[in-house]
């Protein structure tokens, strides 16, 4: 019996790790897939990363060490190059790797922290043809930045997530020409501040409204046909326009990846597609935890690394027995209000409570109710789907609540 | 000279060359593309045809049937995977009840084992997702699936282990006969041998062409699919087929071997023979289509979409003839060609040796090929034991559908060897999940390099100019 285990080494996994360490609990394991520490972080070259955290601006890799060697400092053991293959719900863990062979372990407490994975054109239905030179913007970024080959030279980016905005400044910066960036949606999905230092620093325009309707190319791509989109999001056939190149990248959404989640029972959010969660980040199953990019996708890992220390501190109360479930107060959300998380609060204790929106605002109000109570309101100039937003809860606010309704007006 | 050539690697070719490879001949494929299976064999609905919809006396419904009643002993000795799902043809009308009734009379004269009309309730109790409009359906015990390209894989790579060759990037261009039999020329390159079997699909005609036989033509009529997610795959047990009318056979729902839900095809007739693009016509028929015959269906969990080109003859029947000595037509093999594949090899076994071919059996001939590891589906004991043997068995590659870097390297390795990313998708399933390769592609491109000893940018995805990478950072600019 281990007391617990941790599923991904990356951000995520490290900071819950470390957090539950210092609240006293030892025999700790981390289960990592990769051959490093460090997740996704590693391919992630460029800066901005800790601003929250450190107040200094570092790169993937250096914020991903800074974790990685306290997990060294303090001796949590960890296995790397292994890939749980199953948890059950009385939490049996099957894992493998190339050492230890297939092997088990019963864990006390579990914390998911998994990541997520990026959307793939499959999804998408584009017609035409199927050549070599599409690929998701997490895989160009891995051949550019870890292997030193570039996926192409003329690019044309589908979708305008965080990771396509940085691959396009990344392709320039290597010598590519980036020819557009198009968004279906009449907004980026992207953080501003990646719109104004990826794109628009480079004179990279940002097609709004815009989609791939057509693949051309029988080995390699030669092009793309791409359309203005209606209200509808439906392409407009007479906006037409054929852009020569030889790549697509796509930035088209990131998927929590819960397949072990889901498999081992625990109930799973359609909106997030993660775990719904309480304010502990613990799931529907006791003592299985979930946070970081698993259980919503974080636009920060500044972020994450708060939510996964959460979730390490519970796990560790968990262990320790300290279980106390004082309330149970389901958080709804109007239309405008997308999700948050957490989705219910179980303890009478003060919460902050992440959301997002479900489309671009301006000037508005975001309150909390409890039926016709006013509990928190805040105004904000605008709100975007891309920038995640919080609201602090004091114990005393939420007490003898029976639910909390977040909305959002226009004022 | 080579005994017999075979000019294509599809579902044919290698069925032919596997039951030839059983005889003391000197046999070659001669594939136009960078692997095997590459043509209407990779890109079909992978089902096992009971029978009943080809016109009595045909080569179709002849071939299908026994083909049909061997593939199950075929896929064993070539450790594929065959699941006999059976499969049902659903009614919503009085006129597709009649054309049922039609079709059970053609099976039943046909020799097509148990064949039963269901009535609703039946039906919906065999399978509770179909639409609630159904009235009756075919039920067709027989009916199958299988993995066609991985099929084909194996019966080429079972004839290679057993003395055949294969020859890629060979794209016949020319056709001559000399002494005692022909030159098989593809631009300046040449072979050549006794006997010729023409398993070019879509290109038969062009292929049967050059030695003076244009007495048929074969024209590509596309057929487009959408995949779903594992998580689809339980809607159904069985093939499911729309009853054929007027408007054609219709868009069909199928588990497939590996757990996903197949939907398709669509059927266009079109002129050029290379054009496998997807439409969004074609996206929006399936999709209405399917939606008809089954509930449930969520097409957010497509996988991917693609397009193949059936190869479909103009005498409206599989053409298998000897149109000069010594050269074999196995053309329009359009549906249900995967079916009557082993029949079909059987058939032209028996062509060559009425026209004389000696066909001695070799004592050390091995008709099984042992199945590829299949990390995912062992026991955990099984899992432990092959990793003590080789540990690269214990490394997943692939996340999405659990592959080992044991499974690539041993489906680099074997017969017929892959060349490029798709031919590893095809052997190992490799970047064929959810992902489709996002994670796991870069790390396969290094493998296929290390094990070719090729340079990491000239990994292709799938031969010819389908390069994965343009050069070196900072130097691809450069080059322009």
């Amino acid at each position: 019996m281990t007391d617990l285990v941790i599923i991904g080494g990356g951000p995520a996994g490290m900071s819950a790790a470390i957090a539950a360490y210092e609240c006293g609990i030892r025999d700790i394991l981390i289960l990592e897939r990769d051959e490093h520490l460090g997740g996704i972080l590693q391919q992630c070259i460029h800066n901005g990363f800790g601003l929250h955290k450190f107040s200094e601006e570092l790169t993937g890799p250096e914020y991903a060490y800074r974790y990685e060697k306290r997990v060294i400092e303090l001796g949590i053991p960890y296995k790397l190059g292994t890939m749980v293959l199953d948890i059950t719900k009385d939490k049996v863990i099957t894992a493998t790797n190339a050492e230890d062979g297939v092997f088990q372990i019963n864990a006390k407490a579990i914390i998911l922290a998994m990541g997520c994975r990026e959307r793939a054109k499959g999804a998408l239905n584009i017609a035409g043809s199927r050549p070599a030179g599409i690929y998701s913007a997490g895989t160009a970024q891995k051949f550019v930045n870890m292997k030193g080959y570039m996926p192409g030279r003329d690019v044309v980016i589908l979708g305008s997530g965080d990771i396509g905005l940085i691959m396009a400044r990344r392709m320039t910066l290597e010598g590519a020409k980036v020819h557009a960036v198009c968004e279906l949606m009449p907004y980026s999905s992207g953080l501003a501040r990646n719109i104004e230092q990826c794109l628009n620093d480079f004179s990279i325009p940002l097609k709004t409204s815009h989609t791939v309707t057509e693949i051309h190319g029988k080995e390699r791509l030669t092009g793309v046909t791409i359309a203005r989109v209606d209200e509808n999001r439906k392409p407009i056939p007479e906006t037409s326009e054929f852009i020569p190149c030889d790549t697509l990248l796509l930035s088209v959404g990131l998927i929590p990846e819960n397949e072990l989640s889901r498999s081992m029972g625990v109930d799973l959010s359609g909106i997030t597609s993660g775990a719904t969660v309480d304010q502990d980040r613990q799931t529907s199953i006791e003592g299985v935890f979930a946070c970081g990019n698993v259980l919503h996708v974080h636009d920060l890992v500044d972020f994450v690394s708060e939510e996964a220390e959460i979730a390490g501190k519970a796990a560790a109360e968990y262990i320790n027995g300290m279980v106390e479930t004082t309330v149970n107060i389901p958080i709804k959300t109007d239309g405008k209000i997308r999700y948050t998380v957490p989705q219910v609060i179980t303890k009478s204790k003060d919460v902050t409570v992440f959301f997002r929106v479900s489309d671009v605002y301006k000037n508005v109000k975001i309150t909390v109710k409890s039926g016709d109570d006013v509990i928190v309101s805040k105004k904000k100039v605008r709100v975007a789907p891309g920038e995640m937003e919080s609201i602090k809860l004091r114990a005393s606010d939420i007490e003898k609540r029976k639910e909390l309704i977040f909305s959002l007006e226009v004022v | 000279m080579y005994d017999v050539l075979i000019i294509g690697a599809g579902v044919i070719g290698g069925m032919v060359a596997r039951t030839l490879a059983k005889y003391d001949l000197k046999i070659c494929i001669l594939e136009k593309e960078n692997d095997v299976a590459m043509g209407a064999t990779k890109a079909n609905s992978a089902i096992v045809h009971a029978g009943f919809d080809a016109k009595e006396g045909s080569l179709k419904a002849r071939l299908n049937i026994k083909g049909s009643a061997m593939m199950e002993s075929v896929c064993k000795e070539l450790g594929v995977k065959y699941k006999n799902n059976g499969s049902l043809v659903i009614g919503f009308n009085d006129d597709d009840r009649a054309t049922i009734e039609e079709l059970k009379k053609r099976g039943d004269k046909g020799g097509v084992p148990a064949l039963r009309v269901l009535e609703k309730d039946e039906l919906l109790t065999l399978e509770p997702n179909l639409s609630r409009n159904v009235t009756c359906a075919l039920y067709a015990p027989s009916g199958a699936i299988v993995c066609p390209y991985k099929l084909t894989v194996a019966a080429i790579g079972n004839a290679m282990d057993n003395g055949a060759e294969l020859i890629c990037n060979f794209p016949v261009t020319d056709i001559e006969k000399i002494d005692g039999g022909f030159m098989v020329k593809s631009g300046e390159k040449s072979v050549s041998s006794r006997y010729v079997i023409n398993c070019a699909g879509l290109f038969s005609d062009k292929i049967a062409a050059m030695v003076g036989d244009e007495s048929f033509s074969v024209h590509p009529r596309r057929g487009e699919y959408i995949l779903l997610d594992k998580e689809c795959g339980g809607i159904l047990n069985h093939t499911v087929f729309r009853t054929p009318s007027k408007m054609g056979k219709g868009i069909l729902v199928s588990p497939t071997v590996d757990g996903n839900l197949l939907l398709g095809p669509t059927s266009v007739d079109i002129e050029d023979k290379d054009d496998k693009t997807t439409t969004a016509e074609g996206f929006q028929k399936i999709i209405k289509e399917a939606n008809e015959n089954v509930n449930g269906l969520d097409i957010r969990k497509t996988i991917t979409s693609f397009c193949g080109l059936r190869a479909v003859g103009s005498t409206g029947d599989f053409i298998i003839n000897s149109p000069v000595p010594h050269f074999i037509n196995a053309a329009g093999i359009e549906s249900p060609g995967l079916s009557a594949s082993p029949a079909i090899a059987m058939y032209i076994e028996s062509l060559l040796r009425e026209s004389g071919l000696m066909l001695n059996e070799k004592s050390d001939y091995e008709p099984t090929r042992p199945a590829m590891h299949r990390f995912r589906e062992a026991s955990i004991q099984e899992k432990n034991e092959i990793i003590k043997k080789d540990r690269a068995y214990g490394k997943i590659v692939c996340r999405c559908e659990t592959v080992t870097e044991g499974e690539i390297l041993e489906a680099i390795r074997r017969n017929p060897k892959p060349r490029d990313l798709d031919g590893v998708k095809r052997r190992t399933r490799a970047q064929m999940g959810r992902c489709q390769g996002g994670f796991c592609g870069p790390y396969i491109v290094e493998l296929l390099a290390r094990e070719q000893n090729i340079p990491f940018e000239d990994v292709t995805k799938s031969g010819g100019n389908s390069y994965i990478n343009l050069g070196k950072t900072k130097e691809a600019a450069k080059n322009d």
